[in-house]
């Protein structure tokens, strides 16, 4: 009985988390577990690299990346590409300059200090912080602490998304919308993945699954790009001030100690 | 109020005394830190250092954010992403501001929390605790405000939603919430006033904790026990207390660095587990979000908010009284400010000559009831409103303002305290027998109820 009630709880809990989501119902995520998760969960390099090159020749199409900068491609803790790969990067993409053309604005060949494009087709919306936004999954209100230990959960929606085409689509006033699993419903997006849409250099099977959690990886990074460096500065804090809090308890105790003594052998009038 | 009697800064050399009758600067420094403290505080009595420590914290990080972010509509979400990616340690700060407003909080409520069960706000503590919840005032209206900041989906929604609180008030609701937000809708202005009044309350409340912080070092700190120090002698006065420091700065400071370890776990592993999906999202004006949940430590009082809806008797009854004056939307927000009201009403609206609820049999299942009902509605506040969730809100709402207006009233006249000690070196050694007792295993000794 406590139990039922237990999960019930969660489960109204969890529906609250599912209508936080911008748009679409309370659809199925699937758990993935990612290299990022957990405490020392990190970037698997090679999976990052995978999904920009998932991102750039499928996602790019529409969306854009514009709060990330093309130089962070070469950052630690991150896809980290060589410096010469990041310049070739950035002048394969083109963007737009106000400064050319005598104020008019041109588009020119990007350098490393740009940032990525910003969505190409004005309803798809951009992916810089979508891992983020579509977090909630694993948030405070789905299972206690499993942000802690599984990840915030917005990689597992972005490749659940990807996955979660059943071929269904409908038309509504002029527009195609395709039915979608993990959206709970009916979205604009058609299936962008469809198994070997990329062809991986490290000789990874470009399976739908595999292309969705690179990417979803990838798209982890791009929201937060800082996650290892972060990592690292709880793991040094919490070692500091871990030991810190055990040499004050013996401080405290031994500065206590002799007025506790006192208290027992003089017993109060 | 003289205040117990304790020694005072002597200046001894030519320098000090020279700097001591122009200002006697180390002097108050030498009495604040050396303030002769009841020696049986136990461990709620840390919070006021976390909080301390807190304010410090977010006004320092606040500072260095301030150096990056740019306070405009157009601007803000962007800037936000600059210091998250490439200010250097800027997603640290960040997230330590972000987090630290939850530490605040979690601090402040379990600082409330001891004051309400200990009686710490009845006499002659009760300016004490009315600065106290100023404070608690503009800790909420400088988080809000906070909030909008990054102007994500949650910050411009949730100011909409807030800001429109104050339009429900009638006759001048709608040239106030003009006003409040600089506009006819949250916009750019509003934006810049909340980022100015944002830089502007953490130095109001610093002013507040000196004036918090000087009412109880002239009334002495409130103790387990609710006994007051003994004060006719010194002598007698230390056998009660001692000086702050360094018995109770190092017993603070053991306290702090435990939760701080804990914060920067939180912070290191999981810095958005407190946060709104949503406001990784730039704000729209054009696209509401399914569902607009404010912070968690606004929670509670989101619920009482919305408990009072149009189809609650008294609601109606107070509707047709006034002749549709106060309607639905405004009696919640009387009932939300309210809420806050009876609260600081509580050293008058509280009757029993007992302080501590450790001697209070009656009153302390009625207080455990009201920190049990604080999360539940903290609870309903984050659930839609609709099904029961309404109802439990409502409940919770009453027994909120019950507690305060009936049940603290009553109890003082109904209720048979237990025997208190004389003095608090009596509970301290009855304390240090018990402990000594259970950590033998031996005789059953009396433990005073906790």
């Amino acid at each position: 009985m406590l139990r039922k009630l237990a999960l019930s709880t969660v489960a109204a809990l969890g529906l609250s988390a599912g209508g936080a989501f911008a748009a679409g119902g309370a659809g199925y995520v699937e758990d993935y577990s990612f290299s990022f998760e957990g405490p020392f969960g990190t970037y698997d390099q090679m999976q990052l690299q995978r999904g920009l090159q998932v991102y750039t020749e499928i996602c790019a199409a529409c969306h854009g990346l514009r709060y990330v900068p093309i130089r962070t491609l070469g950052d630690p803790g991150g896809p980290e590409l060589p410096e010469d790969q990041v310049r070739a990067y950035a002048d394969m993409i083109e963007v737009w300059d106000p400064t050319l053309d005598d104020g008019f604005g041109d588009f020119r060949p990007a350098t490393p200090v740009d940032h990525f494009p910003a969505s190409s087709l004005s309803n798809a919306p951009d992916l810089s912080l979508m891992a983020k936004a579509r977090a909630g999954f694993h948030g405070p209100y789905g299972t206690g602490l499993n942000q802690l230990f599984r990840g915030m959960g917005g990689a597992e929606y972005i490749a659940s998304l990807l996955t979660g085409y059943t071929g269904g689509d409908k038309e509504e006033a002029g527009a195609f919308l395709y039915e979608n699993t993990a959206y709970g419903g009916y979205l604009a997006m058609a299936q962008p993945l469809w198994g070997d849409d990329v062809f991986y250099e490290d000789g990874t099977p470009a399976t739908i699954e595999q292309q969705a959690q690179d990417v979803a990886a990838f798209l982890m990074w791009a929201a937060e790009p800082k996650m290892m460096a972060r990592k690292q500065t709880g793991f040094v804090a919490v070692i500091f001030l871990g030991t810190l809090t055990i040499l004050l308890y013996l401080t405290n105790k031994r500065l206590w100690a002799p007025i506790k003594a006192r208290a027992k052998t003089t017993p109060a009038e | 109020m003289s205040g117990i009697p304790h020694d005072h800064y002597e200046p001894t050399t030519q320098g000090e005394k020279w700097l001591h009758s122009r200002l006697p600067i180390v002097g108050l420094m030498y009495d604040t830190i050396m303030i002769p403290t009841p020696k049986n505080l136990n461990w709620m009595w840390i919070w006021g250092i976390v909080l301390t420590f807190c304010l410090a914290l977010q006004i320092i990080t606040g500072i260095v954010l301030v150096m990056h972010y740019t306070p405009h509509a157009d601007y803000a979400f962007a800037s936000v992403e600059h210091i998250m990616r490439n200010v250097n340690g800027g997603h640290m700060i960040r997230y330590l501001h972000q987090n630290g407003a939850s530490l605040f909080f979690i601090a402040v409520y379990a600082h409330i929390f001891r004051g309400l069960y200990y009686g710490s706000y009845k006499a002659p503590r009760e300016i004490t605790w009315i600065i106290g919840i100023l404070i608690y005032l503009a800790m909420m209206a400088t988080a809000f405000m906070g909030y909008v900041l990054p102007w994500g989906q949650m910050s411009f929604w949730g100011a909409t939603v807030i800001t429109g609180l104050f339009g429900a008030i009638p006759f001048v609701g709608d040239a106030l919430l003009v006003w409040l937000q600089g506009g006819p809708a949250v916009d750019n202005a509003t934006l810049q006033r909340f980022f100015s009044l944002h830089y502007l309350l953490p130095f109001v409340i610093a002013g507040l904790v000196i004036v918090h912080i000087w009412a109880f070092h002239t009334t002495g700190n409130n103790n387990p026990t609710g006994v007051e120090v003994r004060r006719t002698s010194k002598e007698e006065a230390e056998r009660d207390t001692l000086p702050f420091w360094p018995y109770f700065v190092m017993k603070d400071l053991f306290a702090l660095a435990l939760i701080l370890t804990i914060f920067f776990a939180v912070v290191g592993f999981m810095p958005n587990y407190l946060g709104h999906p949503d406001n990784y999202i730039e704000a729209n004006a054009l696209a509401t979000p399914a569902h607009i949940v404010p912070e968690w430590y606004f929670l509670p009082f989101y619920a009482i908010l919305r408990a009072f809806d149009g189809e609650v008797w008294l609601v109606i009854a107070v509707n047709w009284i006034t002749f549709g004056i106060v309607d639905a939307k405004f009696f919640g927000v009387l009932a939300m400010f309210g809420a806050i009201v009876v609260m600081a009403l509580a050293p008058w609206l509280d009757t029993s000559s007992v302080r501590s609820g450790r001697y209070r049999p009656m009153f302390k299942w009625w207080f455990a009831v009201f920190v049990v009902n604080f999360f539940v509605l903290m609870w309903a506040g984050a659930m839609p409103a609709e099904g029961i969730y309404p109802y439990i809100a409502l409940i919770g709402s009453t027994y909120w303002f019950a507690y305060f207006l009936v049940i603290l009233p009553l109890l003082g006249v109904i209720e048979k305290p237990l025997p208190q000690p004389s003095t608090i070196e009596e509970d301290f050694t009855a304390q240090l027998a018990a402990a000594k007792a259970k950590a033998t295993g031996g005789a059953t000794v009396a433990t005073p109820a906790e």
